[in-house]
This record gives C-alpha cells, structure tokens and sequence, in this order.
C-alpha cells in the first residue's frame, strides 16, 4: 500500500539561494510526525512546496500515490491534502460557520451552484455545525472570525483544515501566537485527530512536539538533517548542538 | 472524536439559532420592496424627466454589474465601458446591417456576445492583479474604441449612429416621445436582471466569490478552481454591462463611440463606491444620487461639479469606506441602541496635542493660500487671456489668511469632536 | 538626406523628445509605487500644478523659463511632501481601490481649482530665444526646443542611474524596492526613504509638466490626459526600476510618434496593443520584480 504522502528528492532554489535541499520525506496513514529546525531552516518553504503554493526545481511529490508535482494547489487539495498557515488564513469578514460551510461546499462540489441559496442545503450546515463542535466552537458559530480572540481564530484554522475531510494534514506552528492560557484547545485538538490521518505538524514548542510526535523530521539549511523516533532525536548529540542547544539558550 | 461533555440547552439553541440564520439569509426582507416602489413612483411624480429616468435605470444596471466583479470578487476593473460598448452596438449593428430590430431579443444578443467576449477577455486577463490587470482593462476597451474609430464607416465613429429605429415592444407597445414606454421597458430588464444577480450572489457560487475577495490564498488551498469562478463572473457581468449598453442604444435610438470611453468606466465605479460594493443595493443608491446630482450640478457649472466629485471621493474613501448604504446603515444601528451619551454635559476637553493638529491645519492652510494669491487671477474676465497676475503681496496675504482658514477649521473640527468624544465615553 | 530617412530621423528625433517627457515624468511614480506599492493617480496632478507654477513664474513675476523650472520642481516636491505626509501615509495599508479613489478625487480637485483660477485656454510661456527655432546640426536642422529636452533628459537619466547605482542612497532604494521587510530588518529607514523618493519623484513630475508646456500646450486636464499615458509607461516598464521606466518610454514615445506620423487615423491604437501585448508575456513590465 502506498504511502499517503511521499516527497523525493525535493529541491527549490532562488537563484543562488538554494532553500531546500534534496529532502525526501514519507508519511504512512496515520503517520504522527513533527517537522522541527531552527529558524530559517526553510520548514514553512517544504509546506509551501507540498501544497502547491511553490514549484519545485527538482524532485516528485506523490500523494497517495499519485504523481502531483505538475498539479495546482487546488488540484491537491480536491486529492486529500490539507494544510494550516503559520499566521491565520480566514474569511474575516464571514461568520465562523460560513468559513467553514465554504470549505464544505468545495469539497462536495456545491460551490459550483449558481443557483440554490447556500442555505437550502442543510446537509451542509448540520455538517459544519458537527465540525465546530468538535473543536468546542458552537457558541461562536454566528461570531464574525474577525471579531473572535486570536486562539479561537486559530481553532477555526483547524476547523476549516479538518473539514476538507483530509488525507493527509500539514499543521504550521498550529500553536503560533496563541496565549498560554489557550494552547491546550489547540494541543487537545491536535491530539484527538482522527487516526487515519497523516500528519505532519511544524512546532518549535519541543513539550508538544515530545507528546505529540512519533516521528521526527529535523531540517537544518534546507536539508534533512536526521529522522528519527522521538527518543532517538532526544539522545542525538548532534541535534541538541543544532537545536535543542538553541532552545535552552532561551530558556 | 471529542469527549462527552454534557449537552446543555445553550448548546442546542446555539446550533438552531446559526442554522436559521443561514437558512434564512436569502429570504425577501420588506424593506427590499422600496426602491421599486420608488421607482414606480417617480414615473408618477416627474412624468416629463422620464427619458432622464430610463438613463437612470441603465446605469444602476451597470453599476450592478460592476458590483458583482468588483464588489462582491474584489476585481478592479477600470474598462467595463467594453462591454457596455459591445452591448451598445451590437444591437445599433443588428438593427443597421440585419435589419433585426426586435427589442427584447437584442437584449439576449447584446447578453450573449458581451458574455463571450467576457470569457475570452477573462480567460486571458484575470491570471493578472493589481496594476497589471488595471492596465490589461483600460487597454482592452480602448483598443475597442479605437478600432471603432478605425473603422467609422461601420461604427459612425465619435459622431455616431443616429436614428436607429426598434420595433415596438412585444409587437404592441410604441415609443412614445416622453419616453414612458422605455421607462417600464428599462424597469422591467432591470427586474429581471436584479433577480439573477440575486440568486448568483446568494448562492454557494456567490459566497465564493466573497472567499475570493477575502482570502484568495485561503480558496486555493480548499480546493477552490479560483480562476475557472473568476472567468464565470466576468463573463456574467460583462453579459449584464451588455444588456445595460444595448438598453442605452435602444432608449435612446442613438450611439457613439463615447460609449467605450474610460471616463464611463470610471464614472459607473465613482456610483457603485458612493452607494457602497459589495451590497445588492449600493448600485441603486449611487448611480441614482450621482445621475442626479450630476444632472444638476453639470449644467450649473462643470468644473464645479468636477471639484464635488473628486471631493466626494475623498470624504467617501477617508470617512465612508461602506458608501451611502454603510452610512445609512450605521445611522439606523445608532439610533436603535440608544445614545445614552447625549444626555452628559457638554463639556470641551482641551489636550495639548490640540495645538500641535491645529499648527498643522494652520501649515496645510497657509500652503493652499500661498498657491491661491500666488496664483489667483482675482478678477474673472482677465481669465480669458494668456496671462495671469498673482502678485507677491497677495501671495503674503493669502499664506496668512489661509493658514488662520485652516486652523480656524481644524478648531471647530476639535471642539466638535471632542465633545462627543465626552459624550460618548459616557455612554 | 533622401527623404525617407529624413522622415525616419524627424520620427526618431521627435519621438526620442517625447519619450524624455515620458520618463522624467513617470520615473517618479515608477519608483514610488515600487518602493510602497502606493498608487498614486494624482501623479499627473504635480505634473500639471508644476506647469502651472511655471506659467505663473514667467508671465506674473517676470522669472526666466530655466529658473522657474528649477523653483517649479523644488516648490511641488516640497509641497508634496506635506501632501504624503497628512494623506497619503493614512492609506499605505489600504486596499489598491481605495487609493486609485483617493488620489483620482484629489486629482479631480485640482483639475477644478486650476480651472477655477487659471481658466480653461491652453497656457503657454515665453522662452529664451535659444530654445525657439531651429538648431543646425551638420547633417540637417532641429527644432531647438526638442533638442533641448532631449539634452535635459539625457542628463537626468545620467544623473539618477548614477545615484541609483553607485550610491548609497540608491542602493538602500534598489534594496527598498526588492525586499522592503528585509530591508527594514537591515536597518534602512522605508519610511523616510520613501519620503525623500516621493518628494524627488513629484518634484520631476513638476519638471516634466513644465516641460511638457511648450509640447502640448498646458491645460488643467493634462492631469488626467496624460495619467494613463504615464501608468502604461510604468506598467509596461516594470515598477521600481529606472531601466524599466526609460525603456518603456522609450519603445512607446517611439511607436507614438511614428505610429501617430505613419496612421493618424489608428490613434493611440498602437500603445495600447504595446501595453496589452507586454503585460500579457511579461505581466510585471520589462524589468519589473515577479
């Protein structure tokens, strides 16, 4: 059986500036793996290429095990693939659950539909509404997003990446500027995703990525440094040099 | 997939309360019925500006059109005058060359190619944004208008093509000289148009087009086929700016190649900014006060309604981004909260960062002043000469006046706000 | 000279005069738009003001046509300054719309005003008698004032290539220009950069307009006639750069002149096929950042 995502041989370059480096990644079903570096290392730069947002300048994506690579963003994600930004990408100005109701909507190919009112099709509301209730976002599903405290903008973040019913999911620093008081919503979220699905989560919180992870990626100028579980990782010498040395600097 | 936390109340009237809300978002609301019902009226209260009216109606179809692309996709656009043109003679060519002059049916010829066009146009241009998109419009409609020119033994060139003739309509129903006939004949199209421009807008497809304008980057990673929806609407509102161009051609049995110029195009986007994009209403409002008021204030003096609307411009982006309709509607909300402020003394905080705006105002001022007497020809009839006779001493005069005009101002400005400033902290 | 290449060569002449007005005009809104992504319609607005403080230094206070181009640039730029400091900063995080708006309305504005106290008819002004007439250079005569403006805008190119290039400032401006969250993290102060690119930028407009007078006869809708004329030039050259801007006026003062000399009747059908044609291959101009 395929693996739900297999990246090969990625490389992109800005013209003398070489980002990504020959990284090869695989991510099986229900595969639980954090993508960790310093910062710089070009983490967001491989998400981006993933997804479509760049091309690469050499190398194959496949995504169950199809050949992607010459695909547009939205060609992979009608494919199962779905991904969080690293700062909010919402529709500010629509209510929670319309947000989400448009990722619905896409995905089942109502968007298309010239016609119907979007309220017409109820299957499609009672959907969503079960969507933010998984995240605990009922309350404020009539909440304009623009109007809502950061961390729960950033639930609905997840809210809209789940709804795409994804096969494979790739989180950028999920936990990004949400306070303290609220990044345990994001981590109970993080950690009652469906267990089908292949995930790949960005984080510089090493705590979460130790809970969460049991695969680690780690990138340094563009390449893959080294993989490992989690334990492994912890005892590299190597790693802690490059990183996790960082890390205790700042306390 | 989450725990079992008890279902309270709040919950499941939270779930009801947002079902309803977009369950019922499309339903008619009353006060929907009055600009028709206004419509209606003025063909009662001013029977002789009815020719005037159906140009009315025309421009609300193409500010309506403008708003679908600009409005509700975020698509700037500066030469939708193209295909208000293609509309325009495609029916005087039709009615000229094919001797078809059936009315109604134009309208669907006029819809169909302008819509073609459209998708070709779009198919092209809308990979493009910003300034290089803005560019791609203006050329497009230009390049039309001068291919006109080119070949003015078809088009009539810039004198145009006058008396063009159509059937009455359904067979029954003449011109008549007042122009009432094309009154309800515009009234009823702009019905059937508005209805359409409706449902698109209130249906998934439509909410797109909000997600495309929001958050473009958001639509491409939902699977969003953002350029094939783009096409769509362009072509879909380049069909309705066809309609509206063919209406002018057969309102007025007459057409020029002016129909193509960028000062139309830019005229129906001053209208849809006044009345407010993105708003089903925003073209009825703001092409109706801008036809209006340009009708009046043109003939009174041109440049000094050139000056109005490039004030009213300014005013509108500074302090009424939403357009008349936003106004209006932040009036409406205030006065159903309650201003429990107005009851507070009215006292005049006076802050020391006062001063510092008000020698701002006093600079700004004496800058407008010192080009007035610098430059002023004070005495109008010398106007007609090459010459102009600014003079030191009025330069020196007018830098002082101006800047006590502009501090003058900035000082009534304060006190006004920030007595409400008071009012409103105490509400 | 047989007589069609003395055609060619008045084209060429005429068109080189042209495209001058061009790029000292434009070059301005190119490099502002590049640097804050600010767009700015009432750019033609300086043009015509700076025309104007020309006029009334010549006619009314008696001030030679140099001089007063001189004073003219210097007074709008610094004129301008305030304009972008009171209005214009309020709207650099605004949508592209809402600029085009604004700054059409004040555009608009200004057109009344100047209509208001200059009145409609096309000004003019007195030159020097060295600029009127002819000019012989060997092979064949010129008209004196082209060949003028011409030299002036030679000698503005080589100025601002070599502050662009070889200096400090322009450098910070390149970088500015490529990178601006970079460039602020280097230390570069954007904002005051911008400041001093909009004041020299608008004060080359006023230049232009001055300039322009002798060509197109000066009246207060040169603000919006010659507006788009000036943001093809910039579009089709690329924002921010110099090279763009100059070849862009360059291909279409060229193509003007002798598509307008060639076929009169196709208008300004040519520049825009150019315009459309260029954007559609390479939609961020000649030299334009992708």
């Amino acid at each position: 059986m395929s693996a739900a995502l297999d990246v090969k041989s990625l490389n992109r370059s800005f013209g003398a500036l070489h980002v990504t480096r020959d990284v090869n990644l695989t991510l099986e079903r229900g595969a639980r793996r954090a993508l960790i570096g310093p910062n710089g290392a070009g983490k967001t730069t491989l998400i981006n290429l993933i997804t479509g947002v760049l091309k690469p300048s050499s190398g194959a994506i496949v995504l169950d095990g199809a050949d992607v690579t010459a695909t547009s963003q939205a060609e992979r994600a009608r494919r199962g693939l779905a991904r969080t930004f690293q700062i909010n990408q919402l529709f500010r100005g629509l209510t929670v659950l319309e947000n989400i109701c448009m990722v619905i909507a896409e995905r089942d190919g109502h968007a298309n539909n010239l016609w119907r009112p979007t309220g017409t099709k109820r299957v499609i509301l009672e959907e969503g509404l079960d969507h933010l209730d998984a995240l605990r976002l009922t309350e404020d599903a009539l909440k304009l997003v623009r109007e809502l405290p950061y961390g729960r903008q950033r639930l609905v973040e997840i809210a809209m990446a789940l709804a795409q019913r994804p096969r494979v999911l790739l989180l950028d620093e999920p936990a990004a500027g949400v306070p303290s008081s609220e990044s345990h919503l994001i981590l109970d979220a993080v950690a009652a995703l469906d267990p089908d699905i292949a995930v790949l989560i960005i984080e510089h919180d090493m705590d979460v990525v130790f809970r969460f992870a049991k695969e680690i990626t780690v990138l340094v100028q563009g390449a893959v440094f080294t993989q490992g579980t989690p334990e492994e990782i912890r005892r590299n010498e190597k790693v802690r040099e490059v990183y996790l040395g960082q890390e205790h600097h700042h306390g | 997939m989450s725990e079992t936390k008890p279902r309270t109340s709040a919950f499941f009237e939270a779930r009801d309360r947002a079902t309803d809300y977009l369950v019922r978002r499309h339903h008619l609301r009353w006060p929907e019925v009055l600009p028709w019902l206004v419509a209606i009226a003025c063909f009662f209260l001013f029977p002789n500006r009815m020719t005037f009216g159906s140009q009315v109606l025309i421009m609300i179809m193409f500010a309506l059109s403008l708003d679908l692309i600009l409005g509700y996709a975020g698509i700037v656009t500066l030469g939708h005058a193209a295909f208000f043109g293609i509309g325009a003679y495609t029916v005087a060519l039709a009615s000229l060359k094919l001797g078809w002059s059936e009315p109604i049916s134009g309208l669907f010829g006029a819809a169909v190619i302008a819509g073609l066009v459209g998708v070709v146009v779009g198919w092209f241009i809308l990979r493009y944004r910003g300034l290089t998109l803005l560019m791609l419009t203006i050329a497009f409609a230009a390049m039309l208008q001068e291919s006109g020119n080119l070949r003015s033994d078809i088009t009539g060139g810039y004198d145009g093509l006058p008396g063009l003739t159509f059937d009455p309509l359904l067979g029954a129903f003449q011109y008549d000289l007042y122009g009432h006939t094309n009154y309800w004949y515009a009234l009823a199209a702009l019905a059937v148009v508005f209805y359409l421009v409706r449902r698109i807008v209130y249906s998934p497809f439509g909410q797109t087009l909000t997600g495309i304008r929001e958050n473009v980057r958001r639509m491409h990673s939902i699977g969003s086929p953002v350029h094939r929806r783009l096409v769509t609407v362009y072509a879909i509102s380049a069909a309705i700016a066809g309609v509206a161009g063919a209406l002018f051609t057969q309102t007025n049995a007459y057409v020029t190649l002016t129909v193509f110029d960028f000062d139309s195009s830019a005229k129906v986007m001053v209208m849809l900014i006044l009345g407010g994009t993105g708003r089903l209403y925003g073209p009825f409002l703001g092409a109706t006060v801008y036809m209006v008021l340009e009708d009046y204030f043109s003939k009174l003096s041109p440049t000094f309604w050139q000056f109005g609307i490039g004030i009213l411009l300014v005013l509108t982006v500074l302090f009424a981004r939403r357009g008349l309709l936003g106004v209006a509607e932040d009036f409406v909300r205030l006065r159903l909260s309650g201003r429990a402020g107005d009851a507070a003394p009215r006292r005049l905080v006076w802050k020391p960062e006062h001063w510092k705006a008000l020698g701002a105002s006093a600079l700004d001022g004496a800058i407008l002043g010192f080009l007035i007497g610098f430059a002023a020809n004070l005495s109008r009839t010398e106007l007609m000469s090459s010459f102009v006779a600014g003079t030191p001493a009025r330069a020196f005069i007018f830098t002082l006046g101006g800047a006590a005009i502009g501090a003058g101002i900035n000082a009534v400005y304060l006190l006004i706000t920030s007595r409400s400033a008071v009012a409103g902290a105490a509400s | 000279m047989p007589q069609i290449a003395n055609i060619v060569v008045s084209v060429l002449f005429d068109g080189l005069a042209y495209a001058m007005f061009l790029f000292i005009t434009a070059v301005g809104l190119s490099v502002t738009m590049g640097l804050m992504g600010f767009v700015n319609l009432a750019h033609g607005a300086f043009a015509m003001a700076g025309g104007f403080v020309v006029v009334s230094l010549t006619r009314s206070y008696g001030i030679d046509f140099i001089p007063s181009l001189l004073i003219a640039a210097v007074l709008i730029g610094l004129i301008s300054v305030r304009f972008e400091k009171r209005l214009y900063r309020r709207l650099y995080k605004s949508t592209d719309l809402e600029q085009v708006l604004l700054t059409i309305g004040l555009a608009f504005m200004a057109i009344a005003a100047f209509t208001y106290f200059y009145g409609p008819i096309p000004k003019s002004v007195p030159l020097p008698h060295w600029l009127e007439g002819d000019v012989n250079l060997g092979f064949r005569r010129f008209p004196s004032y082209r060949a003028f403006l011409i030299v002036v805008g030679a000698a503005l190119i080589a100025v601002l290539w070599y502050v662009f290039e070889n200096t400090n400032i322009g450098a910070k401006i390149r970088a500015a220009v490529d990178n601006r969250r970079m460039a602020e993290s280097v230390g570069i102060n954007v904002d005051r950069l911008f400041t001093l690119t909009f004041a020299v930028g608008s004060g080359l407009a006023a230049l232009g307009g001055g300039l322009a007078i002798q060509l197109f006869g000066l009246t207060p809708s040169f603000a919006v006639l010659y507006l788009v004329l000036f943001l093809i030039v910039v579009a089709v050259g690329g924002l921010g750069s110099l090279k763009g801007t100059l070849l862009a006026a360059l291909v279409i003062g060229i193509i003007d002149t002798g598509g307008k000399y060639a076929f009169p009747v196709a208008g300004n059908l040519f520049i825009y096929a150019i315009t459309a044609l260029v954007l559609l291959i390479k939609p961020s101009g000649f030299y334009g950042r992708e």
